[in-house]
């Protein structure tokens, strides 16, 4: 570790941290229909698409106006991708999809997980990637925050049936967040290196005399909605380690900034909608503290060089650069990885499958958390308050009190749909991958053998089932197993979880909102945040330390004994 | 359910339609005016030919050049044999190879001890035995061009100061101590490079 690394991570969460708080109250100010510099725009989309923005819907409306949108637009990639060699923007002539793949990509990008078991440069065009892939990194985040909208207004909101309008704040999340920053930072982009073109691949001719031909295309738009709406679904093979999405260490500031500030303004939205700041600070305080510790963690276990590579003749100085780019270096790749796995970004500058053992652990850990430290744009904030809600049982439990939660009473059924939905993914995470490891075709997928194969497949299933998207690259994942396993756990990752937390937001905003009493449990104080982390890592990772240990750590303790595989 | 149907439906079509097409076109227009160079891939032309990307390495080999990163890309050959295809950028991608990967240790092994028999007995810097996240770096680290630099000399029969000058020309330095990695860029530095030999003397041709 070095000081200029540590400066590095610090001047990451300052930027992080400090512009969250502008944008939230800017996302609050949205979501309550307050922001209006687009009112023709928004009311013409309205009208053209029958749309009444005066109607309040239901949980239960929600839920179907939801799944219906995102079954629908999953359908239209499905077919975009089977049939993109008789649609325009495909230069490179590039053929269709296999069904298995399609499927697999089709759930991918719907879910927001983006991820990706084919080679973009092979096996996918222009155009699909533009009006396929990229309009769902749009609609996927937006919907996403729209979610947890309707979740804060389950807390602001006093005996009311409804929990506003799923096509109001999709729109109103596209045209106000989504798309000014994405047209700014896709500028930003352009200025430094990323190509934005339709022109087919282009070729050098060097001047030691060989021939390169260059993958270029429409790449800058398609990286600032990828970073921004935690997407993470890279135009290129590389991602963010490609010079084409990340070309200097200057953008990859900007794509770390993009990929964390929506996760960490979204509590802050939530503290000025429900009219108490310091009740969404402790939630931002939470994820912020999780993931500095993650930050600083990987650093300093990515800083050591592999000791059998440094036996073998290389210089230990600056650490573990396999699989590295010289303009990011060990700091800047790490932190990188780690925000975009504490969010459901699963953008990479780097590649975790090269990761020293502990340090690839902490990416993989960040994911088993339940994707909270910020999490996904919309996802990670509904996914704290599940833990926030669980957290004031645990504590009701020790008082033998019924637990409260910013006025509302949380009741039995309010924590049997908590509890519902995070078993949900820990059966998939676990269930899928012990299952994918005792099969024959789940073994030929690995790439690293040993402790490190392990690694891989529990990798992949947390990824898919957290929506996350970033993998240990190695995996061979265009398989009938992967594919359709994990086509399907994205699916249920996303709206299984998704479902039991709008109902419970519809079953918290019918309650009456209680004033504070004596008894309350704080909630926003230093207490509640300790508690809450510590809720967030046993509920949420200690089920995968038995798993962890037969992976990474193992790995570590062969490694730095002097074995390979 | 039949009542959501229509918008989910139109907004559907909607956004395809207004971020799938319109947005890129209007947005691709606007890039290629600003930004004509860096828009089409920052493709720089010698004699009216594209002689490659500013951002994108090339596989440089030999003494007579900075060498450019271990790149593990691989493609397949007519007979649909695998074959390593360093820094072809019609592809992109990493080694994948675990820390404890047996291969991986073989393979820094292999190019130390190549380095050593080129560039001398010393630690090798860590960026010239790994290979790099994308397969197309375009970078070495500065410690790398450095040490590189008097074989570089010699081989092209140009005093080592001023290659070693060229280099510290061409360097990228941490912005403010700690933004970014001590860098160079290797395609730049080789075509610099190549003009030194054309006999000019200035060392700041970029």
């Amino acid at each position: 570790m070095t000081i200029a690394g540590g400066a590095y991570i610090a001047l990451i969460f300052v930027l992080v941290l400090g512009g969250a708080i502008p944008l939230g109250l800017y996302i609050a100010r949205i979501l309550q229909g307050e922001v209006r510099f687009l009112a023709p725009v928004e009311h013409g989309v309205y009208a053209v698409c029958g749309v009444d923005p005066a109607r309040e819907m239901r949980w239960q409306d929600y839920v179907v106006a939801l799944l219906l949108l995102s079954v629908i637009h999953l359908v239209l990639l499905y077919a975009i991708l089977r049939l993109q060699e008789y649609l325009p923007f495909n230069p490179q002539h590039i053929g269709p999809m296999s069904p298995r793949l399609a499927f697999n990509t089709a759930a991918s990008f719907t879910t927001n997980t983006n991820w990706q078991s084919y080679a973009p440069e092979a096996q996918i065009s222009n155009g699909a990637q533009m009006f396929g892939l990229a309009v769902h990194m749009f609609i996927s985040a937006a919907a996403g925050i729209a979610v947890a909208g309707a979740v804060m207004r389950a807390f602001t909101s006093s005996g009311l049936q409804t929990l506003g309008n799923f096509y109001v704040d999709l729109t109103r999340i596209t045209l106000y967040l989504l798309l000014p920053f994405t047209i700014v930072a896709a500028l930003l982009l352009v200025w430094s290196g990323s190509p934005q073109t339709f022109a087919p691949f282009a070729t050098a001719h060097t001047i030691f005399g060989s021939v390169q031909k260059i993958a270029v295309g429409p790449v800058a738009l398609q990286e600032a909605i990828k970073e921004f709406g935690t997407n993470g679904g890279g135009f290129f093979n590389a991602n963010s380690a490609h010079p084409f999405e990340n070309p200097t260490i200057w953008t990859n500031i900007l794509e770390n900034w993009l990929l964390l500030v929506i996760g960490f303004a979204l509590p802050v939205a939530f503290g000025r909608m429900v009219g108490r700041p310091r009740q969404g600070y402790a939630l931002y305080g939470a994820m912020a503290i999780i993931l500095i510790a993650g930050c600083i963690g990987a650093y300093a276990a990515e800083s050591h060089a592999n000791p059998l590579h440094v036996a073998a003749g290389i210089s230990a100085a600056p650490g573990n650069m396999e699989g590295k780019e010289v303009r990011f270096g060990i700091a800047a790749s790490t932190t990188f990885n780690v925000s975009a796995t504490g969010t459901s970004t699963g953008a990479v500058n780097s590649f975790t499958d090269s990761y020293m053992p502990l340090a690839g652990a902490v990416p993989l850990f960040m994911m088993e958390l339940g994707e909270v430290t910020p999490g996904g744009v919309g996802s990670g904030f509904y996914t704290i308050i599940v833990f926030a809600l669980l957290s004031v049982f645990v504590a009701g439990l020790m008082v033998g009190r019924t637990p409260e939660y910013l006025g509302k009473k949380v009741q039995a059924r309010e924590i049997k749909l908590a509890m519902l939905s995070v078993l949900i993914l820990t059966v998939f995470i676990l269930v899928g991958g012990g299952f994918s490891l005792i099969t024959t075709s789940g073994l030929a997928s690995l790439a690293n053998a040993g402790p490190h194969g392990l690694s891989e497949m529990l990798y992949a299933w947390t990824s898919a089932t957290e929506n996350n998207g970033s993998a240990m690259a190695g995996i061979s994942a265009d398989t009938p197993l992967l594919d359709y396993g994990l086509g399907t756990a994205m699916l249920f990752g996303r709206f299984a979880f998704m479902i039991p937390v709008i109902a419970i937001a519809g079953s918290l905003a019918a309650k009456p909102k209680l004033p504070d009493s004596s008894g309350t449990f704080p909630t926003d104080g230093a207490l509640f945040v300790a508690l809450l982390i510590g809720v967030i890592i046993i509920l949420g990772g200690l089920q995968f330390l038995p798993a962890m240990t037969l992976g990474p750590l193992a790995e570590h303790f062969a490694l730095f004994a002097g074995k390979t595989y | 359910m039949i009542r959501e149907l229509r918008p989910a439906l139109s907004l559907v079509v909607f956004f395809t339609i207004a971020m799938g097409f319109f947005l890129p076109a209007v947005f691709t227009e606007v890039a290629q005016v600003i930004f004509p160079f860096q828009a089409r891939g920052s493709l720089i032309t010698q004699n009216g030919q594209v002689v490659g990307s500013a951002v994108i390495g090339q596989n440089f080999t030999g003494p007579d050049w900075f060498v450019a990163r271990p790149s593990s890309l691989t493609g397949t050959d007519a007979k649909g044999a695998a074959v390593a295809t360093p820094y072809d950028a019609s592809e992109s991608g990493a080694s994948n190879l675990a820390p404890s990967s047996a291969a991986l240790l073989a393979a820094v092994k292999q190019r130390v001890a190549a380095w050593h028999n080129t560039y001398g007995q010393r630690p090798v810097p860590a960026d010239a035995a790994t290979s790099s996240g994308s397969g197309l770096d375009p970078d070495i680290s500065l410690a790398n061009a450095r040490a590189q630099a008097p074989v570089v000399a010699a081989a092209r029969h140009l005093p080592a100061d001023r290659v070693v000058a060229l280099v510290n020309t061409m360097a990228y330095l941490p912005a403010l101590g700690f933004i970014g990695m001590p860098n160079v860029n290797v395609l730049r530095l080789n075509l610099a490079l190549a003009q030194m030999k054309a006999g000019t003397n200035s060392v700041s041709s970029k």
